[in-house]
């Protein structure tokens, strides 16, 4: 798969609006499930924004609510300034969906197919523009080809074909790589990386945090229908990049020692182990010094070892805290 | 107005009908064909002239009736049973269109399908019995009125029905009994006054009846009555799919 050259796409703006806002958004569905809860939640133009959380934490409601397929309960949407409800030929023309579950039409043709998609999104037909995405996607080759006939990974490029046919600047990607096999997730990577350099505004939902970290700038965690955090994913790998070194004491101190004072030190409450805080990814760690100055105190150890938090560890603190 | 998504839903309707050719045009012709040799030609060259017309041509519009009938309901149902069945519907319901819109795609693809079905059959039946018909711009009307309105009725049975049993019920079970006893093969003057007048309560009647009297300018109910009733079933699908819309029966949650 190439990366796309959408040249047709609007080149970054530098809006400081953001081109998603949700304010007081509810959900409660039929049998009384409250799957979204007094959301609130912005989406900055031309970022890649990952929405993480558990099964059933409701990220696909709240895409389902922003695409059109679900309705809210309570709250409002604008997506490019356009009332999802209200004004929701506005909204759902700037927004291109690619869902969860492998749906695809099984009689027709990848070209036809494409080419129906653009059409219900009140696009003239441009087979120029269809060619160009199906040669971006690698599906050039399968265009006449029945869709029945392709294989899992083909379908999902169709799938990924028909969200962009009609020239969105907002892509949902829900669960992109769930089931695709690595050179595909890969691809898609490139793919959205490309689509963002082109002024695409992304937002991906995912339970693979290796691939929040890989794609996001900004990452956002849902769990049981709230918004639990969200952060620029450099703050959040910067608490990430903090590291713990342990150090197991031969004999216990009372407490900290003053000469010590200069590091982010704790002391366990047996006195037998010393726990040192420090920024791995800085480029002086402290580490050296801390040795020096503990032989110099005479404080002896007879063994060390060191940590790090994962994105995956503040994703279940966050989501166990809120359980 | 999104003409463009019209246009796209209208053309892959009929892109399903000319891909299945031989089901949706071979196998109706040919079972009304076979209907034509057996009542027209077999039988019906034993029975007596219906009001005044040899009885062959007489279940001519019946026959027609019956053919659109199920076929728009068939028709209007699957177009939009498949893509909720296939999971599809996810991409009508995420674009730009609105309701009419989406009726105007779906219905207006069904009904055309059963219009060219009707002059299919109706040229296949004068190979086989001679008519002639008085009121051609009235048979024209009653053509796609009938045809739009039942591809209506199919299309709420299409976002009613969650499983393709469902959706052979309606046609199987209400649809085909009303076509049979509403006069498609009889006049309803020759059932017993009491079943005549039970035969009032079946709309297909009024529709047969109408659709007969332009051909041959004899009815068993008057054709402006026969007109209105049609209308009346349009209004009540039309209200149908309009409080679907509204609520997102079976369509949004």
């Amino acid at each position: 798969m190439k990366p796309l050259d959408s040249s047709h796409a609007s080149p970054p703006a530098a809006s400081e609006r953001a081109i998603i806002s949700v304010s007081g958004l509810n959900k409660i569905y039929g049998s009384g499930f409250q799957a979204l809860r007094n959301v609130d939640l912005e989406i900055s133009r031309g970022e890649i924004f990952a929405l993480l959380g558990p099964n059933g934490a409701g990220k696909t409601t709240l895409i389902s609510i922003i695409c059109g397929i679900v309705n809210p309960s309570m709250g409002i949407v604008l997506a490019d300034g356009h009332d999802i409800v209200r004004d929701y030929r506005g909204a759902r023309s700037k927004i291109g969906l690619v869902p969860q579950e492998l749906s695809t039409d099984a009689f027709e043709s990848v070209w036809d197919t494409v080419t129906f998609s653009r059409g219900l999104f009140g696009k003239a037909p441009n087979p120029a523009y269809i060619e160009k995405i199906l040669k971006d996607l690698s599906l050039w080759e399968k265009k006449d080809n029945r869709i029945m006939t392709l294989s899992g990974g083909m379908k999902r490029r169709v799938m990924i074909a028909k969200a962009l046919s009609h020239e969105p600047t907002i892509l949902f990607l829900d669960e992109p790589t769930a089931g695709v096999d690595v050179e595909l997730r890969r691809d898609m990577w490139e793919m959205v990386r490309s689509l963002r350099d082109n002024g695409v505004t992304i937002i991906l939902t995912t339970h693979y945090i290796e691939e929040a970290e890989e794609m996001a700038d900004r990452i956002g965690v849902i769990n049981k229908g709230e918004i639990v955090l969200v952060e620029d994913k450099t703050v959040l790998m910067r608490k990430l990049g903090r590291k713990q070194l342990t150090l197991q004491l031969q004999h216990p101190l009372n407490a900290v020692p003053a000469a010590l004072s200069g590091y982010d030190l704790t002391l366990s409450e047996d006195g037998l182990q010393l726990i040192y805080d420090f920024d791995a990814q800085s480029e002086e760690t402290g580490i050296a010094g801390l040795l020096r100055l503990l032989s110099e105190q005479g404080i002896d150890f007879k063994d060390l070892h060191t940590s790090q938090s994962s994105l995956e560890d503040i994703f279940v603190d966050l989501v166990r805290g809120r359980a | 107005m999104n003409f463009y998504a019209i246009k796209s839903i209208y053309l892959f309707e009929m892109a399903r009908t000319w891909r299945t050719l031989m089901e949706s045009i071979a196998s109706p012709v040919l079972s009304t064909s076979l209907y034509f040799i057996v009542f027209g030609s077999a039988i019906g060259s034993r029975i007596a002239d219906v009001d005044g017309v040899s009885y062959g041509a007489f279940i001519v519009p019946g026959l027609i009736m019956l053919s659109i009938l199920t076929e728009s309901i068939s028709n209007a149902a699957f177009g939009i049973y498949m893509p909720k069945f296939s999971g599809t519907i996810y991409e009508l319901l995420s674009a730009p269109v609105s309701a009419l819109e989406t009726v105007l795609g779906y219905v207006g693809a069904a009904a055309s399908k059963s219009i060219i079905l009707g002059t299919i059959i109706l040229i296949t039946a004068r190979f086989f019995v001679d008519f002639s018909i008085e009121h051609p711009v009235w048979m024209v009307a009653f053509l796609i009125l009938t045809s739009v309105t039942f591809s209506l009725f199919g299309f709420i049975i299409g976002i009613w029905a969650d499983s393709f049993q469902r959706l052979q019920l309606i046609p199987l079970m209400v649809v085909t009994p009303l076509t049979f006893l509403g006069g498609s093969f009889y006049s309803i003057n020759m059932l017993p006054p009491f079943w005549q007048k039970v035969a009032l309560f079946n709309p297909v009647v009024y529709l047969v009846s109408g659709f007969r009297w332009s051909f041959f300018g004899v009815a068993d109910v008057n054709v402006a009555v026969s007109l209105g009733m049609t209308l009346i079933f349009m209004a009540a699908c039309l209200t149908g799919i309009w409080w679907i819309f509204r609520t997102g029966y079976r369509l949004k949650a």
